[in-house]
């Protein structure tokens, strides 16, 4: 049983982001890099897999630029068998990240059983990957992944609006994207991160996974900080007696100031 | 003048109202709406009031509910039929789900919840955020036509005066395909509230609520001002409130006319989640805490004392 488990690599949740000075991305040079939080999901619901089938192997896949490679290393230390990076910038777009991810799936030589993925990367915030490679493979796929039970076919569960759920039963192979609530990670121990040193890390480059700058769907520009909101207005309302002043006085702003009730 | 085409999900009795605002925005465009299945009639008045020319009502085997192959494919032939420029949708759920396999079907590309748009003469120039509102840029979409859009629900706000459209009705057929992922059964959530990404107002609970059941004053308050109930991921991992509550950069964006956060102190994720709401008030007993450097109303005080007089004094203002 072959895993795949497309990873992404994006700044640490905690990063202040600059726009470059170009503004045609950020500032990378201080960021600290980790693995995307949620294809930790992705990578656990494949190791649990893995634990009740002897003999499947987890692959994970990275397309991404080189400096640091936290993400890949973190994958390998949970417990995922074998790596694969797609060197790149790391500004490509979904559409060039989708189609370099099937190139390198399909060059590992390994017919994939299951592709599991994060729902989002928070860098780009696309939601656009998991699907887009689906359609690229033919493949069915469910995004927002909550439960999982594997079988002759999958029963996964999907989240929608206001925490309904949808059930699915899809064929294998098919592309999976989790959510927070799936499982729980696991934390790299130490002698994982040892052997993680010592387990295969294939590398291409696009052109190796048939992806060319034409290839490239969406353009972004003038990145820029969102404009700062003017101060707005602060009361003390520690002492007991001047409560309910204060919240008739902010609920006659919200009315004519604010205009929002 | 570009030939747009605008999908709509259907409500109970209308169609949801990202739809009428997105086609504000593309008025003076060639504007079609297309939605699988029947549009009720309240939905098809607001759609012509708002600029459609014609309404697609798409119907065939296997489209009475969704699922990411049937729809994706179904559209995808009607789409092919029609030389669209442009094909938008509100980034709703199963817009998010449904868009992006659509366009990898039609080979395009798609930008991806933008925040505002304009139509500079037949091209889309787009804005959206990235790292979860961190960052603003400018978004432009190159490569075969037609292009894809999705746009945050309540971020354009609705179109002052629209102008109408003669919102012709036509029925056309379309083909679902195979389908290897369909739903078995849908679990409805307990509570039937508007979601936080389309909620027009949200109260949103942090680590200061101690526990889930706190969350019983907010839920009061909300229910007073028609709120839907957020918490940060403080609350989140803490156990207060399910993952699906969660706003901020690992839970949802929003962008509410009003939002109201209480014991929440504004960890940088959590800012970036709702930093784009209209109006913000918090309420924090920490007068430093970085919540208030966002907040167009702060309250420093305690929240199980503000929380309460705000639910009565919204009763008798609203009441």
């Amino acid at each position: 049983m072959n895993i795949f488990v497309c990873v992404k690599q994006v700044p640490d949740t905690e990063t202040k982001i600059q726009p470059s000075a170009d503004g045609t991305f950020i500032e990378t040079s201080s960021i600290k890099w980790i693995l995307n939080p949620y294809d930790e999901f992705a990578v656990e619901q494949a190791l649990l897999i893995k634990q009740a089938n002897s003999g499947a192997t987890v692959t994970v896949v990275r397309v991404g630029g080189t400096k640091d490679t936290e993400a890949l290393r973190t994958a390998l230390a949970m417990g995922a068998d074998e790596a694969i990076l797609v060197e790149a910038e790391d500004n490509l777009d979904s559409y060039m990240i989708a189609k370099a991810l099937k190139g390198a799936i399909e060059k590992s030589g390994k017919n994939p059983d299951l592709i599991l993925t994060g729902k989002q990367a928070i860098d780009d915030d696309c939601l656009q990957v998991p699907q887009l490679l689906a359609a690229m493979m033919n493949l069915p796929s469910v995004s927002v992944i909550v439960g999982f039970e594997d079988g002759e076919k999958l029963t996964v569960k999907r989240e929608v609006e206001g925490g309904a759920i949808e059930v699915y039963e899809v064929s294998k192979p098919a592309v999976i994207a989790c959510n927070k609530g799936l499982n729980t990670p696991r934390y790299a121990s130490l002698p994982g991160i040892m052997k993680a040193k010592r387990k295969p890390l294939a590398t291409h480059s696009l052109a190796d996974v048939g992806v060319t700058a034409d290839d490239r769907r969406v353009v972004y520009s003038n990145f820029q900080l969102p404009p700062e909101k003017p101060p707005g207005k602060k009361f003390d309302a520690m002492d007991e007696g001047a409560q309910r002043g204060i919240v008739k006085e902010v609920i006659g702003l919200l009315r004519n100031e604010a205009k929002v009730i | 003048m570009a030939k747009v085409l605008v999908f709509t999900e259907t409500t109970a009795n209308s169609v949801k109202s990202v739809t009428l605002e997105i086609l504000g925005k593309l008025s003076g465009q060639s504007i079609d709406v297309v939605a699988i299945g029947d549009v009720p009639e309240e939905g098809i008045k607001a759609l012509a009031a708002h600029g459609a020319e014609n309404i697609h009502k798409l119907k065939g085997d296997n489209l009475d509910k969704y699922s990411p192959e049937g729809y994706a494919n179904a559209l995808k032939g009607f789409i092919s039929s029609g030389n669209y420029d442009y094909v938008f949708a509100g980034s709703t759920a199963l817009a998010k789900d449904l868009f992006p396999r659509l366009s990898g079907l039609l080979d395009s590309g798609m930008a991806s919840e933008v925040t505002n748009f304009i139509m500079e003469g037949d091209n889309f120039n787009g804005t959206r955020p990235l790292f979860a509102g961190k960052c603003l840029a400018k978004v432009t979409i190159q490569g075969p036509k037609p292009h894809f859009v999705t746009v945050r629900p309540n971020a354009l706000g609705m179109p002052e005066s629209p102008s109408s459209g003669a919102g012709n009705v036509q029925e056309a057929s379309g083909s679902a395909g195979e389908i290897r992922a369909a739903i078995k059964e849908i679990i409805k959530s307990a509570s039937e509230k508007v979601d936080l990404t389309e909620a027009n107002i949200i109260v949103s609970g942090g680590r200061a609520m101690k526990n889930a059941e706190n969350f019983k004053i907010l839920n009061e308050l909300a229910e007073v001002i028609g709120a839907t109930v957020g918490a940060s991921r403080a609350a989140v991992d803490s156990g207060y409130a399910p993952h699906s509550m969660q706003v901020g950069q690992t839970g949802k964006t929003v962008a509410p006319s009003l939002y109201i956060a209480c014991g929440i102190s504004g960890a940088i994720q959590h800012l970036a989640g709702m930093r784009t709401s209209k109006c913000i008030v918090a309420i924090n007993t920490d007068p430093d805490a970085p919540i208030f450097t966002k907040a167009d109303y702060g309250i420093v005080g305690d929240l199980f004392q503000i929380v309460p007089i705000l639910t009565e004094e919204f009763k008798s203002f609203l009441g």
